[in-house]
């Protein structure tokens, strides 16, 4: 029975898991250090932690290592164990103005009170391979923490001494001069949903938003907030203020629960987006905002999504961008991951259907032909 | 004795409690308003999506120890992916499994309706990818839910005729629309459509669930259940005419078209493996008999 | 004509865009010289408009852009909600209840059963991906006809009536001439014989010969038929051609009625002066 397809499928998928496995060894390398990743792969982790939406720099590495760097993969072995999880409890509102800054920066301004922090950034080296990193040892690691570290305890790296500094934000200034919107009373009146417990239905509560963004793959993001950049939907966006930083969660106490108790703190990145001035209620001009948080030191992440949480308030659905139906049903890397890679699995019935149809249509084709 | 664990650390059929009551809530909204799309808070499973999890998440809802399972993937029991998701609902229920369809409680199953005639007792699980059967004519899910609403079908029908005008025939394969109960037109996922008359006025409960999409809905027994067609061009099978099972000689049931290794060849064999199996082992008895 | 009851009975007719406040229609109008409330900012689009129209008869509506008129047919055809008012159709349960208040699924039954509608903007009106024939059909299978061979007898027929070469019945509306997509949108809007037929607009932007075969067009259908129509212009010219009798708006409101003759003759409102002697 040669021509009997895909049997003994249990043996097939055994096999292709060993196959893998050995894909990932053979190149006979020490095995990854889960710690390495979590410390030399810093970005990847971070990415995995937003887009698997669980703060767990171990787990997140161990799904990299696991996925052999394949960030959808990661995020979706992330996701799945979050799955399995308890939910326990819900934090308070976390205020980031709090947070301990390890870099801030402003577009809108020259400079800003506190100052402009540039912080743990490659955006003005130059992107040249570096061939030095491929000879790096632990005597080149210790040499140069040797000299880093002193300077670092004296002050002298900005923002990365024992306690890291809190600032004001750009943007409560902007308020305070009634050049920027207020937040929507309404918006703030509404019960937050979660998104994992309850169905998402449109139009959507700008929460429910916000949590598909906060979960979505960066690239999706990114590829729909530059869409409106260009020009599809443009909202003129300017940078108010990028954040990087650890922002402490609090919980109400279980058996006290007048007693509010800080559980931790988790590095998160924040945008915030002026954008396009518009008439509040009033009638009055005012720039609008548009904001974006994600976990873990993701600019590109925070950026877009600040964009696409202002796009999306356009009103308009003129643009990809502005239709909340298009953004939101789009940008999660699992689900559409997932959908891309389902047209592998066998099709052959419907194949065999749609086959049917085909000669059916050339008959009736031929037919006609035949008949003029 | 739901509570049962079986795979350490999981709970008995993977999700929470909680989870598969509100699951099974959305399950008798569905079966009260029969096919109605309801939308449900689709849990992440160890699989991914679009490859089963809608129809997961409701065989997980329903499951219990005393259940026999049976799942298919084209008709078949042994396709790789039906493999997969028995494999983590035994891992997670340790029930029983069988590929006989006359002895399944509960099935799972993508692309196709088993064979053999479905009774009351058993339940049919639907793994669907595409919920909406107005997305071939509208893109937006708050455009479609106002369609229903209004039972305003007319595009989907302006589709079919153009279909015949520029074809001849509605072109649609698997996946055929229906109209359910006289009130909302469904998609039945992409069966053939071959199986679309078994759902009519049927015996069993046939629930569909669609996880990316997030959306479950039901055609309950004795529902009337009506593919889209027009009076002067009729619905149609798919036509196997002259052709029949290489395995079993069967003539009554949808075959696969197999281009064979050596001769290159077509060749049709029954699309339900366990059943032309079955059908098989039947004749061989007969045979020993005579 | 006049004693029987109108076939539609509109009363106090209002949209407003925007919040809407207790002002609103006092601080708007031909009066005020805006439709835009001067305390709230809303957009008093039309209000309190009131008319009869009895069946067989073409009313015209006319007035510059801003006036309402396209906002008045929009809310008679369910495109837009009506703020506030009433309108009885006799087709639709003998005129007995405000077809405004209805629900959206006995608004869509109105709709496409009971009547017919030629916007001035081809997209509007068909869906250009869509055959012409296609989009006939549409209006038929709303109506419940399920059979290829009846559709495609009455698209033809309609076709012809509307003057569409056959041929082009199962080519894209997209690719037609503004004049023909006209022609299709307007044997769209006859497919079910609907008691009522609104015209907005319907030669605006096209070239004026093509402009007056359309009006031939209508004109002749009205004569064939016997079609009740309300046709709305800003072209005192068109108005004349085919109506019979005319509600002039201004700023929202109604300013004048009348036989359409005699307001063309002896316009009484000092806007309606303007408009007839600025027509030469």
């Amino acid at each position: 029975m040669g021509y009997v397809p895909i049997k003994g499928g249990k043996a097939a998928i055994e096999a292709a898991e060993e196959l893998v496995r050995y894909f990932r060894l053979r190149g006979g390398s020490a095995p990854l250090e889960v710690k390495q990743i979590q410390d030399q792969m810093r970005l990847a982790v971070d990415r995995v932690m937003g887009e698997g939406s669980l703060y767990a720099p171990f787990h997140a590495a161990l799904a990299l290592k696991q996925a052999e760097g394949d960030t959808i993969e990661a995020s979706f072995l992330l996701r799945a164990y979050r799955s399995t999880l308890p939910r326990i409890g819900y934090s308070l509102v976390a205020d980031t103005r709090e947070m301990a800054v390890i870099r801030r920066i402003s577009a809108a301004f020259k400079d800003i009170p506190g100052g402009q922090i540039l912080g743990p950034t490659r955006d003005y080296s130059l992107r040249l391979l570096d061939f030095q990193l491929a000879e790096e040892s632990l005597t080149h690691i210790r040499e140069f923490m040797g000299k880093f570290i002193p300077g670092a305890i004296r002050g002298e790296k900005g923002g990365m001494g024992d306690v890291l500094p809190s600032f004001p934000k750009v943007v409560d200034m902007l308020r305070a001069e009634g050049l920027l919107e207020t937040p929507n009373k309404t918006e703030e009146a509404e019960e937050i949903i979660d998104i994992t417990r309850q169905p998402l239905t449109f139009p959507a509560p700008r929460a429910a938003r916000m949590q598909v963004m906060a979960r979505g793959e960066t690239g999706g993001l990114m590829a729909l907030a530059y869409s409106s950049m260009r020009g599809y939907g443009n909202i003129h966006p300017t940078l108010g203020e990028l954040r990087v930083g650890y922002v402490p969660l609090r919980v109400h106490h279980r058996t006290r629960p007048d007693e509010v108790v800080t559980v931790g703190r988790v590095l998160v990145t924040e945008a915030e987006v002026i954008a396009r001035m518009d008439a509040g209620e009033d009638g009055i001009p005012r720039f609008t905002l548009g904001y974006g948080l994600c976990f873990g030191h993701n600019e590109i992440k925070a950026i877009s999504m600040a964009v696409l949480d202002r796009t999306m308030r356009t009103g308009s659905k003129e643009a990809p961008a502005e239709d909340e139906e298009f953004v939101l049903y789009h940008i999660d890397g699992i689900e559409a991951s997932g959908f891309t890679a389902h047209w592998k699995l066998p099709h052959y019935v419907t194949f065999q259907s749609v086959l049917d149809r085909l000669r059916r249509a050339q008959l009736v084709g031929r037919n006609e032909e035949g008949s003029q | 004795m739901r509570e049962k664990k079986v795979q350490s650390g999981y709970n008995f059929a993977f999700l929470d409690e909680q989870s598969k009551k509100e699951i099974r809530r959305r399950m008798l909204k569905a079966v009260a308003i029969p096919g109605y799309q309801v939308p449900f808070a689709s849990r992440e499973l160890p699989i991914a999506r679009g490859w089963g999890t809608g129809g997961l998440q409701l065989t997980m809802s329903l499951i219990g120890p005393e259940d026999i399972l049976k799942v298919i993937d084209q008709g078949s029991d042994d396709v790789v992916n039906a493999v997969n998701i028995r494999k983590l609902l035994v891992l997670t229920t340790g029930v029983r499994t069988t590929e006989d369809t006359r002895e399944a409680t509960l099935i799972q199953t993508r692309h196709r309706i088993p064979e053999e005639p479905l009774e009351d007792w058993q339940i049919l699980v639907f793994q669907v990818p595409y919920p909406e059967p107005l997305r071939r004519v509208e893109p937006s899910e708050v455009k479609t839910r106002e369609m229903h609403a209004e039972a305003d079908y007319s595009r989907l029908w302006v589709y079919l005729y153009e279909d015949i005008v520029r074809w001849g025939e509605i072109t649609i394969g698997a996946q055929y629309p229906v109209m359910v109960n006289g009130r909302y037109v469904m998609d039945p996922s992409p069966i053939p459509r071959w199986d679309v008359p078994r759902l009519n006025m049927a015996e069993t409960l046939y629930l569909f669930g669609a996880g990316r999409e997030k959306r479950i809905y039901a055609v309950p027994p004795h529902t009337r259940v009506e593919p889209l067609q027009f009076t002067d061009y009729p619905f149609r099978v798919e036509d196997f005419r002259c052709k029949q099972c290489a395995l079993c000689g069967s003539v009554d049931t949808y075959l696969d078209e197999i281009i064979d290794d050596t001769t290159g060849a077509r060749r049709y064999i029954c699309s339900d493996t366990a059943y032309c199996a079955k059908r098989r082992r039947l004749k061989e008895e007969a045979g020993e008999n005579a | 004509m006049p004693n029987e009851e109108p076939l539609l009975k509109v009363r106090g007719l209002t949209r407003i865009f925007g919040s809407g406040c207790s002002k609103c229609t006092i601080c708007t109008g031909p009066m005020a010289g805006t439709n835009i409330c001067s305390q709230c900012r809303s957009i008093v689009a039309c209000a309190d408009v009131s008319f009869d129209l009895y069946a067989g008869e073409i009313l015209g509506v006319v007035g510059e852009s801003g006036s309402g008129k396209s906002t008045l047919v929009q809310c008679l055809y369910f495109d837009i909600p009506a703020t506030a008012g009433e309108a009885c159709f006799k087709p639709y349960k003998d005129g007995k209840v405000n077809m405004l208040a209805c629900s959206a699924q006995e608004k869509r039954y109105i709709r496409h059963h009971l009547m017919g509608m030629v916007y001035q903007n081809p997209h509007l009106g068909l869906k250009l991906d869509f055959t012409a024939g296609g989009n006939i059909a549409e209006k038929l299978l709303t109506a419940g006809i399920y059979h290829v061979g009846q559709i495609r007898r009455r698209a033809a027929e309609l076709l012809l009536r509307t003057e569409v070469p056959l041929e082009r019945m199962d080519h894209l509306p997209r690719f037609f001439s503004g004049g023909m997509q006209q022609r299709v949108q307007i044997a769209k809007a006859l497919a079910n014989n609907p008691p009522l037929v609104f015209l907005d607009e319907v030669t605006t932007g096209l070239d004026v010969s093509v402009q007056a075969r359309v009006l031939d067009l209508i004109k002749k259908l009205q004569r064939e038929l016997g079609l009740t129509m309300i046709v709305i212009s800003h072209d005192l010219g068109v108005i004349r051609l085919l109506t019979n009798r005319t509600l002039v708006m201004k700023t929202g409101r109604v300013v004048e009625t009348g036989l359409t003759d005699q307001i063309l003759e002896d316009p009484q409102h000092p806007y309606t002066q303007l408009l007839v002697s600025s027509m030469l």
